[in-house]
């Protein structure tokens, strides 16, 4: 009895010594970013881990360099991430509640047709959306931004159609019979009831332009006064300047990944019913 | 007492050929007079929209349509070239067709022709719907109620409108646009407006796949799956054996340890990953710190060295990896029924026969569906490789990609490097082919287990 406490004792020891050596690993980068955005002295490599000098110089920096203007881009993701985040997560919201709930003839073949569009490369259709923007003149602007953003919410409702689906038709009969129609059922029954999916489609929506620096990248060109955080963080770490721009960039992302951080854990509860939900259907 | 319709099967109606020989003068004239019956009927508004886009849809077929449609089929005639200009006696640049703008403009023309024979349908079965509640002996909706049905039995198409707006000029007019390249030889050598380019069938499938670009094209895509694999098999073994090790007994501080390693799936991946180049280049924290420690002499060529980078790859994905798929298989692992495993336990099961028996299948088979999709995601790679190795290093035996290069870089490359749009498309589609049909096989693999089960 004595020993087989024993080598229980052993076996959570080793345990503890595994995790903690594995949240070391997972540590050190995201210590190493935050020490390096308050590092004084050096540029991109040094040959220690510990910073010799502290300052805020590099967050000062970021905010005054004229030729990086952090505070604007900031300023810039901030529109773009609040407006494309309110128009997405009403438009999200109503392709999922129309697949999920409403019947018409087309909706079979709609469904096919959305996984199939959903199969392509994101990126071979950019460029071709690029050119069409710019046959437009719509290019460089933080409008057309939004536009491009807003418009994948046709084809991204599959999490939100799934959390439809679980609410009981049931509801909607009662409704009926008492004479309401879609519209009351939509806005009076069901979107109380879905506070859950309306915060996280609108978190999600809300943090994709602090992350994109591809899509906008190819939009905004060399227009930099309408970069947004992440193009912008992107556009500092080129070859010549990424060892002069480090401590900066450094900074940024610091300042960027404070309030995804905070968003994504209040999210995180959403994020694993999200990708679980899929399975109940198979 | 129920004014509403039953929705459980659509209403049957009489089929379009027959109506038109058996229906009255204004339905008749419906099929060529778009709005016809409407008018004849009272719904004025209903029908004038309807005769209206008729009309502007003829007028812009023969004023610049038709154009449209022939000069998509030629892709240009004139290139830009130097002209003799007799007035002023010199030669001077005239600008020639642009064999790209005017695809562009015939893929549109395409899909307004499409959307008119939807609109024409619609002119159609509003004819018919007309015509048979005339014959039930019912009274035809007011435009009132028209309009009051858009938030009632036709809400889809209120909700529906806008967002399949968007998906029709950003998703897939850029596709058609892009699948059409394919057919094309819109390549370096031909790059409006300086040049034309045309038509070409399908020589730029075979020149990935026989010709050129095969020496090119097979050793990037047994990568892009060795990585695919590999990465996902990776990810969720050790994701899983992490969620076991924090939510066995007796360890303490779970939630410390959980939220350590969700915080690094909040950082954005471009920030994470250029920290992760950085750190390991040669010159970088871990190189210096292993030398400084005396465990090495020389910089290990974490980038540099084409198979040192691909397993560099693939062990920094797990740090992006790992987290998630700790944190879903937690919430499986805090569902699981005490129950079984309790009865597996009195029946004299040990703990990795519980685990190997019971958790584990439970945890394929609730992931599965996820797993297709990080499979698919992770051949779309994009993130990892741009910004970790940037495709490096240089591959002379390629055409525009690095060794670590996957599909999905090779196509940026050959787009923004080379200017090659043609052959990226044809990467593209094999791309789609690609996931296509691995997600059908692995779909329908998943739903017969689980009839079995």
């Amino acid at each position: 009895m004595h020993s087989l406490k024993g080598v229980k004792r052993r076996n959570t020891m080793i345990l503890y010594l595994l995790l903690t050596v594995m949240a070391i690993v997972w540590v050190v980068p995201i210590l190493w970013i935050i020490l390096t955005s308050f590092r004084g002295e050096g540029g991109a490599f040094v040959n220690y881990f510990w910073p010799k000098t502290y300052t805020f110089h590099n967050y000062v920096q970021l905010f005054t360099n004229s030729q990086y203007p952090f505070g604007r881009w900031f300023l810039n993701t901030l529109f773009v991430s609040i407006v494309s985040g309110f128009i997405s997560t009403a438009l999200v919201l109503a392709m999922a509640y129309s697949l999920s709930r409403l019947r018409f003839k087309l909706k079979g073949p709609f469904l096919k047709v959305a996984l199939v569009l959903n199969m392509f490369p994101g990126f071979m259709a950019m460029f071709a959306i690029y050119y069409i923007l710019k046959a437009a003149g719509l290019t460089q602007s933080l409008f057309t931004l939004i536009l491009v953003y807003v418009s994948g919410a046709g084809l991204g409702f599959y999490i939100q159609k799934g959390f439809f689906d679980t609410i009981p038709y049931s509801l909607d009969e009662s409704a009926m019979l008492d004479g309401a129609t879609k519209w009351q059922i939509f806005t009076k029954i069901t979107l109380p009831l879905s506070k859950p999916i309306i915060v996280f489609t609108a978190l999600t929506a809300f943090t994709g332009p602090w992350m994109d620096f591809i899509f906008a990248q190819v939009i905004m060109g060399d227009n930099v006064k309408n970069y947004t955080v992440a193009i912008g963080l992107y556009s500092m770490m080129t070859k010549e300047t990424a060892n002069s721009l480090f401590m900066s960039f450094a900074a940024g992302a610091v300042i960027i990944a404070i309030p995804i951080t905070i968003l994504f854990i209040v999210l995180q509860r959403f994020y694993v019913s999200g990708v679980t939900s899929g399975s109940v259907k198979g | 007492m129920f004014k509403r319709k039953k929705h459980s099967t659509f209403e049957e109606h009489i089929p379009l050929t027959k109506l038109f020989k058996k229906a009255d003068g204004a339905t008749k004239a419906s099929y060529i007079i778009m709005g016809a019956a409407n008018i004849a009927n009272k719904q004025y508004l209903k029908g004038f929209i309807f005769l209206l886009l008729e009309i502007s849809w003829v007028a812009w077929l023969f004023t610049t349509g038709l154009k449209a449609y022939h000069n998509m089929i030629t892709l240009g005639t004139h290139a830009q070239g130097l002209v003799y200009d007799k007035k002023l006696g010199i030669s001077v640049l005239k600008a020639g067709d642009n064999s790209m703008l005017l695809l562009l403009w015939g893929m549109l023309a395409v899909i307004i022709t499409v959307l008119f024979i939807l609109l024409y349908r619609a002119n159609l079965g509003s004819a018919r719907k007309i015509w048979e509640l005339k014959q039930a002996g019912e009274t035809l909706p007011t435009l009132k109620q028209d309009l009051a049905s858009l938030l009632d039995e036709k809400m889809h198409v209120t909700l529906m409108a806008i967002p399949m707006t968007g998906v029709l000029f950003f998703t897939i007019l850029p596709l058609i646009y892009m699948i059409a390249i394919a057919f094309t030889s819109y390549d370096h050598n031909h790059l409006p407006p300086k040049n034309l380019f045309s038509w070409v069938g399908f020589a730029n499938f075979g020149n990935v796949i026989s010709g050129q670009m095969a020496n090119t094209f097979f050793p990037v895509l047994a990568w892009t799956l060795i990585w695919a694999v590999a990465a996902t098999v990776t990810s969720f073994f050790f994701g899983v054996i992490l969620a076991m090790m924090i939510n066995a007994k007796g360890i303490k501080g779970k939630k410390v340890f959980r939220t350590i390693f969700i915080l690094t799936m909040a950082i954005p991946a471009f920030i994470s990953l250029l920290i992760m180049n950085n750190m390991f280049a040669d010159g970088g924290l871990v190189n210096t710190l292993l030398i400084n420690s005396g465990l090495i002499k020389t910089s290990l060529p974490f980038f540099t060295n084409p198979l040192f980078a691909k397993f560099t790859i693939i062990v920094v994905n797990l740090w992006i990896g790992i987290p998630a798929t700790m944190l879903v298989t937690t919430g499986i692992l805090q569902n699981q029924s005490e129950e079984q495993i309790e009865a597996a336990e009195i029946d004299g099961a040990n703990k990795f026969q519980i685990f190997k028996s019971i958790t584990f299948p439970k945890i394929v088979f609730v992931m599965a569906p996820s797993l297709i999709q990080q499979f698919i995601g992770n051949v779309n790679n994009f993130n990892v490789i741009y910004l970790l190795t940037g495709g490096g290093p240089a591959n002379s035996n390629y055409y525009g990609a690095g060794s670590t290069d996957l599909l999905i870089t090779w196509l940026y490359n050959l787009t923004l490097n080379t200017a090659d749009y043609n052959l990226a498309s044809v990467i593209g589609i094999l791309i789609f082919i690609l996931s296509a049909t691995f997600s059908l096989i692995a779909y329908k693999k998943i739903s017969n287990s689980g009839m079995e089960a």
